[in-house]
């Protein structure tokens, strides 16, 4: 929605701006980003449907990098047709490609850590035991574009992240099947996507054995009872839940099991975080060096998602909803304060649907005097781990989970 | 083959042949991005643009500095293995921070 405090500051930057030759902001397209994001993100985000899809916000064409507006954040599903879009590499075959096309798909499973190599096809692998998880996947960068200083990449808002009812075979069967040698460390994925230009490292990505072990760790081909859309991964993508996006490989043709760490650009230096910076549970230790660290789980988080920031609202009470959550431990309390994070005062938890989903809240603001009413969320996981008020300054901007402040006016 | 085409009309136009014969046809839904117009947009467009669509380049700035837009074409051609030569190379550099950086 346009408040109008949104377009008086719209019109005044645009103002402002009239002299540098830069284009007018996006609000005029109906959209109504952060203000903290960088200008020129602002004035060049569009709401754009791709096949299939709703309107989400595109960021970038080539490759396909379109995120979530935060209403569709209003339940603890994200629908399919609003579920957020990323990818790397601009080479990604059509839905129609034999590559992607079910009746020919071979995802080829092996490698030198494994006893066996074999094909499956997608009749093969849904006769394998089935399994749903319903589990966050979220961009390591979801909020990079929040970062001051900025952080160059994809200047992502808060959409880089969606919950959905997952459906699949486990990657341990699989791995059983082929006979995972002792001294394999990580199992390797890649996917049929790929660069536009040769030299270009292309997008493989490995998880250590003990994860991808997990129950819950799987090759899905259904999100939320349907196909995976075209550009969720269809016809099948690696879960793994509580961790980042960045291992959920899409269009998964190829699993290998290695006695020796996958040394490719998007293992290293790609998708690192300093070491010490963050609380840590799950490490991937083959892949640790004494500066960095794989990202591995989502940092516990929470989003209000039921007013936009500027949001206008009457002087009776207000009902404030969002989403919480973390990198699987579950969420054990979300609060809320209405006084700048001094006094903070517990919210009603919605269902739990499983402690990989999204979490929802509620609270009831009372009455409150007319002006400006800044609102606070805080959630905590079952751990003990929180949120920060201050940003964790990191060189790829990723972990992004400053407490969500949304300033509502009070008329 | 549509790649070919594209190869040829960016002959055509003058563009570099080399870096666009192994680009990819833009998808389907992918609108033109007109950046600034000034002295060496057309490296940007041939060069950038044949792997990746030139709103990275918005979504971008103004923040970066001289250095930071620098360390980005240095990465896309080290890291991401873009064939530019070293005189576009600052061409770009040099659009890219008069035009969209800090």
């Amino acid at each position: 929605m346009i408040t109008r405090r949104r377009l008086l500051e719209g019109a005044s930057a645009a103002a402002a701006l009239a002299g540098s030759g830069l284009p007018p902001l996006a609000e005029a397209a109906g959209l109504d980003l952060p203000p903290a994001l960088p200008h020129g993100l602002r004035a060049a985000a569009v709401l754009e449907s791709l096949p299939g899809k709703k309107p989400l916000i595109k960021l970038s064409y080539r490759p396909p990098n379109y995120e979530t507006p935060i209403e569709h954040f209003r339940t603890a599903i994200t629908p399919n047709d609003a579920f957020f879009v990323r990818y790397h590499l601009a080479d990604i075959p059509a839905a129609d490609a034999s590559v992607l096309d079910p009746k020919t798909w071979k995802l080829a499973a092996g490698g030198e850590g494994a006893n066996t190599e074999f094909t499956l096809g997608i009749d093969e692998l849904k006769q394998m035991p089935a399994v749903e998880v319903v589990a966050v996947n979220q961009c390591s960068g979801n909020r990079r574009g929040l970062f001051v200083p900025h952080v160059a990449g994809v200047e992502w808002g808060y959409g880089a992240m969606g919950c959905a009812r997952w459906k699949g075979a486990r990657l341990k069967d699989v791995l059983d099947k082929a006979g995972i040698k002792k001294e394999a460390i990580e199992i390797v994925f890649n996917g049929a996507d790929g660069p536009a230009v040769d030299k270009t490292p292309d997008f493989i990505k490995s998880i250590p054995v003990w994860k991808a072990m997990e129950e819950t760790t799987l090759i899905a081909y259904e999100m939320n009872g349907a196909p995976l859309p075209h550009l969720n991964g269809f016809p099948a993508r690696i879960i793994v839940p509580g961790w980042t996006g960045t291992y959920w490989m899409k269009h998964v043709i190829s699993i290998k099991a290695v006695t020796k760490p996958e040394s490719g650009f998007w293992m290293n230096p790609a998708y690192r975080i300093p070491i010490g910076k963050f609380p840590m549970v799950a490490r991937f230790l083959t892949q640790e060096n004494a500066a960095n660290t794989p990202i591995t789980e989502m940092v516990v988080n929470s989003l209000i998602t039921s007013h936009a920031d500027g949001a206008t609202v009457n002087a009776e009470a207000v009902d404030l909803g969002g989403i919480a959550w973390d990198g699987g431990y579950g969420i054990q309390s979300v609060e809320v304060s209405t006084d700048g994070g001094r006094a903070w005062n517990a919210a009603t938890l919605g269902q739990d649907i499983g402690r990989y989903a999204f979490r929802t809240f509620s609270f009831r603001v009372p009455a409150h005097a007319r002006g400006k009413l800044t609102v606070m969320a805080r959630a905590t996981n079952k751990i003990g781990q929180s949120q920060t008020a201050e940003l964790i300054a990191n060189p790829a901007g990723y972990h992004h989970n400053v407490m969500h402040r949304v300033t509502l006016i009070v008329a | 083959m549509r790649a070919l085409t594209i190869a040829l009309l960016a002959t055509l136009a003058g563009l570099t042949p080399a870096v666009l014969m192994e680009a990819l046809p833009a998808r389907a839904n992918e609108k033109p991005i007109a950046l600034k117009k000034a002295p060496g947009l057309d490296k940007v467009e041939a060069n950038c643009g044949a792997c990746h669509s030139l709103d990275y380049i918005q979504m971008n700035s103004p923040f970066p500095n001289a250095a930071l837009w620098d360390a980005e074409v240095t990465k896309m051609i080290k890291a991401y293995g873009a064939p530019i030569t070293d005189a576009d190379a600052a061409a770009i550099k040099d659009y890219l921070t008069k035009n969209y950086g800090s």
